[in-house]
């Protein structure tokens, strides 16, 4: 008894220390600011630099922390027990969350620096009048491929992935919406239709490809392509750009049947309890330098028009990641499509993904 | 025997590499200066040296190490309590369900954990963070402590407890002194187990986490977007090796002070 | 006249398994019920039986079996080994502190050696032999499952073996048997309790694996788990979500009966 006793006290002892410890530790990291604001944001899509910067020019202290899915951080925040000041989802999922009454509307006159983005991302059909959200990064939906380990093959077209010469070649994003996305463009339909004999159809065409196919997987797409262990992907934007950073072989197009043109965007969820440092931080991201910096570090494309100027304009000149208001005519946003249809997208997308384990 | 020892060495040799295969690949490449897993271009200290300059990362690792380290201890101190009033239950019947009870939770997937704990403590009124994550900590890692402790209690005689009772042990006496001893091998085991349980889990933290408080396998997770870094090579290095010392350190000095880590073993 | 005392003590036991066991079951089993507009319904049972879910569980079943099994048969020579070693506590630590590193760590650590241009396939090159797709196939999946749960399984098998008297093992061998039918006659018989638990803490766990199914099987495999854990954090599909759970509950409940102790005579030595 006597030694468990010492035992216990030994680890409280240790516990105690690793207390002090980590307040050492929160205290050399930051100001020892009472002011403090939570961002909660997808993993590596901020250039710490930045973060650390908006600490000291404010003097507010920034909790920062990831989800890895718009639903991931629609639960957190729906759970109540939260207090994060500054969110970014996606278009859809403000669509979502507007309906649930679960943002507060953002005050533009404390957003001086709303005047830099390019009007074409303002004011969009899921949130009109930017009244709960403002941009931040946009992008597409296409295949990044890898033309050493293919002779020569071009992407222009989604029906290309059905290629019998490209057996166990193909890498598809783990996303219902994507998948099932692609499949609707194949045959001509609507990536937000809610057609249940062209989604069927869609599943069908989808099954077809199945040989194909060598992995359904997430963001480990990124690291898969960089080490050129599969020659083509179905990818976002942003990621393509990832891949491109450290491989240089690899190439991105949209295909021309049309696909996926996404939005980003910083919000404030109604659990916020620093909504002033809220608005300062949303200021500071749209800020020209700030917003260039952040593209440069990210890789996804900004819709900062006065940030773009500050740019190499090899990179906003390239439009496979900056396409042309013309290209971006073919590209269709996600609708919410509510939680039925939703559903049925996920039931599909399982029952393709069953099929591939018969082949 | 003979040939048998040589085989069981050699299959013994094989199991041990391949337990140890991964975590010798990845602190392989913490010294690659290359900065990624595939290509091994040099020799570098500069992943070990990123992450001491790294505070946040330090304490999320402070983070994940108290959580464990008390979560193992509360659920311990529990799960001995449990164990210890589950074998003196007289009704079969009961004691049976409540066995089965204790043994959804282990056998459930961290899934239906994390999303049932989530949902429970949105009802309650929980706030998320450290709180929600310690004390969930501590409700998946009661019942592996029962049923480390379970076994060593059956299989105590219980005359032991009677001839102590009857040389006028008080109540508390016969737990501390005849009870605890006996088990003692169960209550580390169980410990150590939930430690292994906290520090693996990733599924249930992620659920029930939030404002900003993270452990280390949340941490990770979240960095997978854009590929690992090195950084996250060496620490994990780092923490083999501070784990290997203390828990060998640990093993050797019990041994030499006699009283040893698993009390009756002979030899 | 010990009963009030002991009942005292049990309060936070009782307190957690009300809170964390029974409660959360009780929610699951409600949510069942439930479809994802929030209108009562039995649909997502009947959903269930529909082919899409009932060919997942099967698939499900037949990997956890595969994985339990290579399971087995590989830790339970290597706990009966470690028992004979000197240092045997020492070894069964060194079993257990691998699982202390991060496991989604350790399967980044396999997708660098199991890929394409990963240390395996560079072995084969060297030794002129062609590169072999080893990720995202049902090898990857099941090796590194197995890897898993090697020291879930090896643990209870070696404190069965441990607990076993060195005595019967010689008596069996002085009266002639071989060591095969020492072993299936004497050894196994009184380690089977301990395998028992093993396979218990192998095969559900297995069910519901997620993480690796998409790292390591690149989502050819599919999992209750991955199901689960698809409805509740993506489609947020609560109620079939609860409802693959329940069956999962279930499929618990049985296995734990047949594998479970029936009690023989109160004493149930070497059983958890």
């Amino acid at each position: 008894m006597k030694s468990l006793v010492q035992t216990i006290i030994v680890l409280l002892v240790a516990v105690a220390i690793l207390f002090y410890v980590n307040t050492q530790l929160n205290e050399s990291s930051s100001s020892a600011s009472s002011d403090t604001i939570t961002v909660f944001n997808w993993g590596e899509y901020i250039d710490p630099e930045l973060v650390d910067r908006f600490e000291q020019e404010t003097g507010i202290r920034v909790i920062y922390e990831t989800f890895d899915s718009n639903e991931a951080m629609l639960t957190k925040i729906q759970q109540g027990g939260t207090r994060y000041d500054v969110a970014m989802p996606s278009e859809y999922m403000i669509e979502k969350m507007k309906e649930e009454e679960l943002l507060i509307p953002i005050d533009q006159s404390k957003l001086p620096n709303l005047q830099n983005i390019d009007p074409y991302f303002l004011d969009l059909p899921f949130d009109p009048g930017n009244q709960y959200s403002i941009p931040y990064f946009w992008g597409t939906v296409g295949i990044a491929f890898n033309p050493t380990l293919l002779d020569g093959q071009t992407f222009e077209s989604w029906n290309d992935l059905w290629s019998p010469e490209l057996k166990q070649e193909v890498i598809l994003v783990d996303g219902a919406r994507e998948v099932m996305g692609m499949g609707l463009n194949t045959l001509g339909y609507s990536l937000n239709s809610t057609d249940e004999t062209e989604l069927r159809a869609a599943t069908d065409r989808l099954k077809e490809m199945g040989p194909n196919v060598k992995a359904i997987i997430g963001d480990e797409i990124v690291e898969t392509m960089r080490r050129g262990e599969a020659a083509i992907a179905l990818v976002w934007s942003g990621q393509a750009a990832d891949i491109m950073y450290v491989n240089e072989d690899i190439d991105y197009s949209v295909p021309e049947e049309g696909s996926n043109l996404w939005f980003d965007n910083m919000i404030i969820p109604k659990t916020a309890g620093n909504v002033e440092g809220a608005h300062k931080f949303i200021n500071f991201m749209l800020d020209a330098e700030v917003a260039a910096q952040n593209a440069d570090y990210v890789g996804y494309s900004t819709p900062n028009s006065a940030a773009i100027e500050l740019m190499d304009p090899e990179v906003t000149g390239d439009t496979r990641f900056y396409p042309t208001e013309e290209m971006r005519e073919r590209l269709e946003v996600y609708q919410n499509l509510g939680p039925e249809k939703l559903g049925l997208y996920n039931e599909l997308f399982l029952e393709f993904k069953m099929s591939m384990n018969q082949n | 025997m003979g040939t048998t020892s040589k085989l069981a060495k050699l299959y013994l040799a094989l199991v041990f590499i391949i337990l140890y295969a991964p975590i010798f690949y990845l602190i392989f490449y913490s010294f690659n200066s290359a900065g990624n897993m595939s290509n091994f271009e040099g020799f570098t200290w500069e992943h070990y040296a990123a992450v001491f300059e790294d505070t946040r990362l330090l304490s999320i690792v402070v983070n994940t190490i108290i959580v464990a380290l008390l979560s193992a201890l509360i659920s311990t101190a529990i799960g001995v309590l449990g164990a210890v009033g589950i074998v003196y239950i007289t009704n079969k019947r009961l004691r049976q369900s409540l066995l089965s009870l204790n043994n959804v939770l282990i056998v459930s997937p961290d899934v239906i954990i994390g999303a049932s704990f989530l949902i429970l403590f949105t009802m309650i009124g929980v706030k998320l963070g450290f709180a929600s994550v310690l004390i969930s900590h501590i409700a998946f890692s009661v019942p592996i402590v029962v049923i480390m402790v379970l076994p060593k209690l059956q299989e105590m005689s219980s005359t032991l407890v009677d001839a102590a009772r009857d040389l006028g042990a008080s109540r508390r006496d016969v737990f501390t002194r005849v009870i605890v001893p006996y088990i003692r091998p169960g209550i580390f085991a169980g410990f150590f187990l939930a430690l292994t349980y906290s520090l693996d889990d990733f599924a249930v933290t992620f659920f029930v986490t939030g404002n900003g408080f993270a452990t280390l396998s949340v941490e990770i997770y979240s960095m997978a977007r854009a590929g690992i870094t090195l950084t996250i090579n060496a620490l994990s290095g780092l923490l083999f090796i501070v784990t290997l010392i203390l828990v060998l350190g640990y093993y050797f000095v019990a041994n030499r002070a006699k009283t040893p880590f698993q009390a009756g073993v002979p030899k | 006249m010990e009963t009030k005392s002991r009942t005292f003590l049990m309060v936070p036991y009782y307190l957690w398994m009300v809170l964390f066991v029974v409660a959360p079951i009780a929610l699951v089993g409600y949510y069942s019920f439930f479809d994802i507009q929030g209108n009562f319904t039995l649909a997502n049972y009947q959903n269930f039986f529909s082919g899409t879910y009932l060919s997942l569980t099967l698939s499900s079943f037949w990997y956890a079996f595969l994985i339990t099994v290579f399971t087995l048969l590989i830790a339970y020579p290597t706990a009966y080994w470690i028992t004979k070693t000197k240092q045997k506590q020492l070894w069964l630590l060194l079993i257990i502190i691998p699982s202390w590193i991060n496991l989604l760590l350790k399967t980044y650590a396999f997708i660098g050696i199991f890929g394409m241009n990963g240390s395996i396939n560079n072995v084969l090159t060297f030794l002129g032999l062609e590169r072999q797709q080893i990720l995202y196939t049902d090898f990857s999946f099941i090796f590194v499952s197995v890897y898993i749960f090697i020291p879930f399984m090896i643990l209870p098998i070696f404190n069965a073996l441990d607990k076993l008297n060195p005595g019967l093992v010689d008596a069996s061998n002085d009266l002639g048997a071989s060591q095969w039918v020492t072993f299936r006659k004497v050894i196994w018989p009184l380690t089977v309790g301990g395998v028992k638990a093993g396979i218990q803490a192998t095969f559900i766990p297995a069910l519901s694996l997620f993480m690796i199914t998409r790292l390591i099987a690149g989502n050819k495999v599919i999992t209750l788990g991955t199901a689960i854990e698809q409805q509740f954090l993506v489609t947020q599909n609560w109620g079939m979500g609860s409802t693959i759970a329940v069956f999962l509950i279930v499929f618990m409940v049985i296995i734990m009966i047949l594998t479970g102790d029936r009690e023989k005579g109160g004493n149930q030595r070497g059983n958890y």
